[in-house]
Formats: C-alpha cells, structure tokens, sequence
C-alpha cells in the first residue's frame, strides 16, 4: 500500500529517499518538489488528511546535516494509510510552499511552526505569530534560544498599590 | 471625652458605640465578592472550596463575580503566561476600590516548575498581592485559611476611605491630622440654606 505510494512520487519527481521505523514509513522530498508531490499525494493517493505540520532543529545534533528538519504528517482515511513527508532546511533559505491551498487545516499548523521556528511558509494567507504576543521577536523552539527566555517575560510594567 | 455615668444610663441597650473604620471592616471582611482568576488546576481546587464540602459561604466569600467591576478579592489561581498578564494588568486595573488579592498556589505566587520563557515567575512582580498560599495545588482548607487571614488583615488595617492602600495619602493624612483644629478648620463656613432658620 505505502510501496505504491512511494513509486507514483517516483515516477512524478524521481527518486525520493525514504526511511522506515517500526512500521511507518518517511519520505525526504527536496522543498522544490514539495508542492508537486504533495499534489500527487492528495489527488491520485488519497491522503485527505493532514494530520499534523512540526519541525525539528537538529542544532549540536549529532551525525546531523541539516539544521532544520519540517515533517508533514499525512493519513489516508478510508485505507487507514499513513506517510510522513520531510523536507530539510538551512539557513538562510528557511522558506517553503503553503500547504493550505491543498489542505486548510495547514493554517494554523504552519503559523505554530512559524511561532517557534520562524519558517517562513510562501503563500500562506495570513502567516501571524499563533501562540507568543505579536511583539514577541525570537522563535522559542529553535534550539539556541534559551530557555528562560531573553528577558521577555520580565518586560512589564509593574502596577502598584497606590497606582490601582 | 469619658462618658460619664449619667450618660450611660441615657443610651438604650441596643446601642452600640463603635469606630466608623471598624464597622466599615466588618462589613467588608464579612462580604468579599472574589473574581476567580483561574488559569489552571488550582481553579479546580478552588471550585471545590466553593462547592458543599468545604463551603466557602461560611465565611462570606461565596459571591463569585466574573466580572471585575462587582468583585473586590481577585484570586489568581494557576500559572500567569507573559500573553496573560496585560490581561491580568487590565482586569485588576478595573476592579473597584477597596479591593484585596490573593495569589493562590506556586504557579502564581513563584512561577512554580514553569520557569521558562513563556511563564510570569510571580504575579507580585506586576501586581500587588495580600496573600499568598503555598501548595500545588493547595487544599481547600489552605484557601479557606487565606480567607480568614485577609477578613483579620482587613479588620486590623482598614479604613474607610481606603488609605491604608497608599503609603503617600497615610503620610499625608498624618500631617494633615497634625496640621488641623480638632474640630475642623477655624475659616471653614458651613453652607446655610435660607429655608432652613438658623438660631
């Protein structure tokens, strides 16, 4: 079923390189193809569904050779199939094709990303911070922000008792 | 002035002489309408402090208004995010004077386990809090505990135009005091109305 999957992306895109851990099977698509393939993957393979758009930073990861990894989780709900898409980044290119012209729900899934990672995803209709203050100006998950933050939180203005 | 003996006879027995700042106290201490600021599992405990078992009615507190301008106890239960805390600024910024805050459990009194960017570590940084309770969250009894605490803190320190509020406005009502006749300022002339005879 995943087999036949993976020999229409190749025979769409050329060969793609794929993994596979205890049954689940990943596909690594360079970010040129990626709107193509997921086209493929939609119409002729019927996953409808995306289930879930995150990333990783691979910063000081060992044996790592890209800095960012994004992963698209796809499902196939009447044949229960399932596929992972990746596409890996560097910096300074950190831009792919929206997904939401194929799937809505990508929506707010690329925004989270765009909060914490600072991907910039081309074609999305309103690519805003989702889950940190709009003023907020670092992308907390990237792995070389720290974790107590860069003051942020502590940027407020004290109210006190005679004031209020 | 004493009161003499002949004076003492002179009041009913269903008078009582007390101090205009006391009775303020009392009826504030025993009515506190708090605003349920809860973000996170102590807001769970503290519904259960308003529900039968624990009844926070016996103590006066039952009245939850979730509207900052009826409530005059904000009681911060759960973690604050730095995006909540404007809000947090402004609900408590909106609430009327005189008003009291409680800063229930570890979460909103220190940050807790939470201490990441995303946390405020202690909501006393950015507002002014009366009392905290410690706990993870804390039994009902703790809150309860807390209640009775502020109704003491409000008896003891209250007055009636709320200066205890204000370190600024205490001082100056002390020179003031100091300043004044007993009996009010010696140019002061009461309005006089022309239907009312004067002697």
């Amino acid at each position: 079923m995943t087999n036949a999957s993976i020999s229409a992306l190749s025979a769409r895109i050329g060969a793609v390189s794929t993994t596979e851990f205890r049954g689940d099977t990943r596909v690594i698509i360079g970010k040129e193809q990626l709107l193509d393939a997921m086209q493929l993957l939609k119409d002729d393979r019927g996953f409808d569904l995306l289930v879930d758009v995150t990333c990783v930073d691979y910063l000081n990861y060992r044996d790592a050779k890209n800095r960012f990894g994004l992963a698209y989780l796809l499902a196939n709900t009447a044949t229960n199939e399932r596929l992972t898409v990746r596409v890996l980044l560097d910096e300074p290119h950190l831009s792919v094709p929206s997904m939401v012209p194929l799937w809505a729900g990508a929506n707010w899934l690329e925004r989270e990303v765009f909060d914490m990672f600072g991907i910039r995803f081309e074609g999305h209709p309103d690519l805003r911070r989702i889950l940190m203050p709009e003023e907020f100006t670092a992308f907390p998950l990237r792995k070389d922000y720290p974790l107590q933050g860069r003051g942020e939180r502590h940027n407020f203005q004290r109210i006190a008792r005679a004031e209020a | 002035m004493a009161v003499t003996a002949a004076q003492q006879r002179a009041l009913p027995e269903n008078v009582v002489v007390t101090q205009l700042d006391a009775l303020a106290n009392w009826c504030r201490k025993n009515s506190l309408w708090p605003l349920p600021f809860a973000t996170a599992c102590c807001g769970i405990e503290f519904m259960a402090t308003g529900a039968s078992k624990y009844d926070i009615a016996r103590f006066g507190a039952e009245a939850m208004r979730f509207s900052p301008r009826q409530a005059d106890l904000m009681i911060v239960a759960g973690r604050v995010a730095m995006k909540m805390l404007p809000v947090l600024q402004r609900i408590w910024q909106q609430m009327h004077e005189p008003k009291w805050c409680i800063s229930m459990g570890a979460c909103a009194s220190t940050g807790g386990v939470f201490d990441n960017y995303a946390v405020v570590q202690g909501i006393d940084r950015f507002i002014p809090v009366d009392i905290y309770i410690p706990g993870c969250p804390p039994r009902p009894e703790q809150v309860i505990q807390a209640v009775v605490d502020l109704q003491d803190k409000i008896q003891r320190e209250g007055t009636i135009q709320g200066s205890e509020f204000d370190v600024a406005s205490r001082q100056q009502k002390k020179r003031a005091l100091q300043e004044l006749p007993l009996y009010g300022r010696a140019t002061f002339v009461p309005p006089q109305s022309p239907t009312v005879p004067t002697p």
